[in-house]
């Protein structure tokens, strides 16, 4: 029993359970002694809320960070984005006075209960695909916020909405055109169950670099990937991905998400020790790419070129990172 | 010598004949007016000055294109005695297969027609032609019943009748010996072994980059990648339908495919040609077809329950709702096995002038059809684009999968090819599949009719298709379908039944068809 990592979870989903039994790690209750708690949004606030006063201690590891349950709703990006503005308005940033969205995305926020409201620019021509409307589930993992260290899951995958795209204001009241959410989809007509309307983000990338060639395409998610890094650093970011599978194909993309989360959070299936030096060796990395580690970005310049000629960096090819590595790193500053 | 030249008059001369009613012909003569305006064209040296002109403007590249287009599609002719029915097909035994084949898939079609008492044709009311066009782009959200109609034919319906098709001048006598064919293919057609596809498909050997191969993650750009893209661009920007050609035997690179097909494939998009395309839609918002109903069924049961192909929909009917109607095609009849199924006006059965081509375009859509469309979607987004391209490929290859005849890239030879590397190349695993009852046959058919669309993934299959494209040929369906085989050979060889071969071979959708492909040509000891 000694060295085997002590799990618990309030969540029962079998993602999870199964990737935790397959590494052969002992389940026990939350009041014993746990290595790795992967803990629902309610728990994380009850568990590190101030009148609860808890501390992990230095063997202890959770799917979320402490404080990223007040960090991780849209109503409370209103006050990161703040923060976040002052920090850059302290360096001079441009960004101070941009809105942060990128050419083919867009985020409708705005919380009726709050003063202050954030609300992105609502793009009016999107990028449609067979006529439809879709948005990107991306998934990222952050390992750790200083230095930031966050890696993107190589299969994202795309939402499609199941109606026919058209502007006209009113059907700004038709739910189904506009949210692409899969939990309202499916209560639309013509909600089609065997593939619940998803494509893959390579797939996604093969079908833009056809039509719309290479650059574009590039370009494109190099803007992504920037946005990303960008909202993390606001420490934005949804913090409870769903782990209901729709599909089977979904079970088995969200198993091997799981899958690769637990190799990066917790290598070599060893108890966990907050003195790592927690850059994970490519090997481990599976279907996630590094998106940036701060580390390694404003590391010396040696270092960076031998990392980025061995690890891998995302781009337009992931692992091809004499040009791409350096290009993403350095578009950033 | 002498009977060179005159099968290369004879070639000339037909090819002459078929452009001199095109487009291009007339854009020429015009050009050719026009340029007598020009200071350089001098009347003592019309000829040369006119050619010269020509040449400079691009214009010879054009007729050069269209010229290596007519060679390509049309089949070189044997004798000129010869009589058309054996431009469609030589022998008079595949003829006749395809004649009774057609019989019973008319029959059935009738059948249908007349059990749900539909007609053939209508004119639809004026309503309901605006509310057609008012969701031209949405067709998919249409929900009729189809519950009543069926596919006119399925695959495996197609290969019951080639499993039957006999010679009957052949005799194979009753003795088996290690001559005798073992698979369900028994009629005697030349088919390319190893070392003679080696010869042919040159350009995929081991020492020559690939795409597929080469542009993976772990091989830099800068050995094979980029140089490739490079050429690519040039063939392009050159306009050269020989060198596309020659050039994507090798892959295409994904930005610059869309390009590269519409130029191999001669299609260049004019004003005319979306005219056409645009007509082609007013037929089909003013008359309904049975056999609208048939691709509706098609497109539910297949493309829209793809995982790549569901988004595009609604092209799918665009495109094959006009296919239908588009009487174009019926050119390519001269050349294929098959002949467009006839019908006559109500009354007037038998008479001639009374006839008429049902559908117009004399293609019956089977199950499966719309998946020759469905990857094209991923390369050309505009309607009459895509139309384009997707008939030039019918009538240059899809035809093939679904004919009975006795041409190379006919499915016939193509399953009888599938079958001898097999039993040649493989013939431990082929005894046993068929020993447990599980011809390998009956599992690759339907990916060889279908040209593997729907079974691999797209990048993949997009790959594939450029080979067909670079090599004018579909003798690679097979030689994919049997490398496949190998593949999985060690987990076929510990099946016991068909079903659970099928299962090993269900999903081919991780597969990387150039290493595959490599590995059973240059790679396995023959």
């Amino acid at each position: 029993m000694a060295g085997k990592v002590k799990w618990v979870t309030d969540i029962e989903k079998s993602v999870l359970i199964n990737n935790f039994e397959k590494r052969g790690w002992v389940q026990v209750t939350e009041n014993e002694d746990w290595n790795f708690y992967w803990m629902s949004v309610q728990t994380i606030r009850n568990v590190f809320s101030v009148e609860a006063g808890y501390r992990l201690s230095d063997d202890q590891i959770v799917n979320h960070f402490p404080n990223h349950y007040e960090l991780t709703r849209k109503d409370l990006m209103v006050k990161n984005i703040k923060r976040y503005r002052k920090e850059l308005e302290k360096e001079g940033s441009p960004l101070a006075e941009k809105d942060e969205n990128g050419k083919y995305l867009y985020l409708f926020v705005s919380q009726s209960n709050k003063e202050a409201y954030v609300i992105s620019l609502y793009i009016n021509n999107p990028l449609l695909i067979g006529g439809r409307k879709f948005d990107l589930r991306l998934y990222v993992l952050v390992s750790t916020y200083r230095p930031l260290r966050c890696y993107m899951y190589k299969l994202g995958f795309c939402r499609f909405c199941t109606v026919k795209y058209t502007p006209s204001t009113s059907e700004l009241d038709n739910m189904f055109v506009h949210l692409t959410n899969v939990a309202i989809q499916k209560h639309g007509e013509d909600y089609n169950h065997i593939h619940g309307g998803k494509w893959t983000v390579s797939n996604l990338r093969l079908y833009l670099e056809s039509t719309r060639g290479k650059e574009v395409t590039s370009k494109l998610f190099d803007e992504i990937h920037w946005i990303i890094v960008q909202s993390l650093k606001a420490v934005a970011v949804n913090a409870s991905p769903s782990l209901t599978s729709s599909t089977a194909n979904d079970r088995i993309l969200k198993y091997n998400l799981i899958n690769d989360t637990l190799n990066i959070a917790v290598p070599n299936g060893e108890i966990p020790d907050c003195k790592w030096n927690k850059s994970p060796p490519k090997e481990v990395l599976g279907n996630y790419e590094i998106l940036y580690d701060e580390e390694l970005a404003q590391g010396d310049g040696a270092d960076r070129e031998l990392r980025s000629r061995q690890g891998q960096s995302l781009g337009p090819r992931a692992g091809r990172s004499r040009d791409s590595g350096r290009a993403i790193l350095t578009t950033w500053k | 010598m002498l009977q060179e030249e005159s099968d290369l008059s004879l070639i000339i001369a037909q090819i002459v004949q078929k452009l001199k009613g095109s487009n291009l012909y007339s854009q020429l003569e015009r050009q050719a007016w026009a340029s007598l305006q020009r200071p350089e064209i001098k009347l003592e040296s019309l000829k040369e000055d006119i050619k010269e002109f020509f040449k400079i403007s691009g214009w010879e590249k054009k007729l050069q294109n269209a010229v290596y287009s007519e060679l390509s599609v049309f089949p070189l002719p044997s004798h000129p005695a010869a009589p058309p029915e054996h431009l469609k097909e030589p022998l008079v035994y595949m003829r006749k297969a395809q004649g009774s084949w057609e019989k019973r898939i008319l029959k059935s079609l009738n059948s249908m027609c007349t059990e749900l008492s539909i007609p053939l044709a209508r004119k639809r009311p004026v309503g309901e032609q605006k509310e057609l066009l008012n969701k031209w782009n949405e067709m998919g959200t249409d929900e009729p019943d189809l519950s009543l109609f069926r596919p006119v034919y399925a695959p495996k319906d197609f290969l019951e009748v080639l499993i039957n098709l006999r010679n009957p001048n052949y005799e194979n006598g009753d003795s088996l010996s290690f001559r005798t064919h073992l698979g369900l293919i028994q009629v005697p057609l030349k088919v390319k072994d190893i070392p003679e596809l080696k010869e042919c498909f040159v350009e995929l050997g081991l020492n020559i980059g690939q795409l597929g191969i080469d542009d993976s993650t772990q091989v830099p750009p800068e050995l094979f990648e980029n140089e490739h893209v490079r050429i690519g661009q040039k063939v392009l920007s050159e306009q050269d339908s020989a060198a596309a050609q020659q050039y994507i035997r090798q892959g295409s690179p994904t930005a610059l495919r869309a390009e590269l097909w519409a130029l191999i494939l001669n299609i260049s998009s004019q004003p005319e040609d979306v005219l056409y395309y645009e007509q082609l839609k007013t037929n089909v918002i003013q008359h309904d077809l049975l056999v609208d109903s048939l691709i509706y069924k098609d497109v539910k049961l297949t493309a829209s329950n793809d995982d790549y192909y569901f988004v595009f929909e609604d092209y799918l009917y665009q495109v094959l709702l006009c296919f239908s109607r588009d009487t174009s095609v019926l050119s390519h009849f001269a050349f294929n096995s098959a002949s467009p199924p006839k019908s006559y006006i109500r009354g007037k059965l038998g008479l001639e002038e009374y006839a008429v081509f049902y559908p117009p375009n004399g293609v019956i859509p089977f199950h499966g059809f719309s998946m020759y469309v469905a990857p094209l979607c991923f390369l050309y987004h505009e309607p009459s684009k895509l139309y384009q391209i997707f008939r030039e490929m019918y009538v240059r290859f899809f035809f093939r999968l679904h004919s009975i005849s006795s041409h190379p890239s006919g499915i016939v030879s193509l399953c009888l090819l599938f079958e001898t590397l097999l039993q040649t190349y493989l013939p431990q695993l082929f005894y046993h599949l068929r020993e447990i009852g599980a011809q390998p046959l009956r599992i690759s058919f339907k990916w060889m009719v279908r040209a593997f669309s729907g079974y691999l993934a797209t990048d993949q299959l997009l790959l594939l298709w450029d080979r067909i494209l670079g090599y004018n040929s579909l003798e690679i369906l097979a030689v994919l379908a049997a490398a496949v085989f190998a593949f999985r050979a060690v987990n076929l060889m510990e099946v016991t039944s068909l079903a659970a071969a099928e299962a090993v071979l269900a999903d081919l959708s991780t597969l990387k068809v150039m290493p595959l492909l490599q590995i059973f040509l240059f790679a396995t000891v023959t």
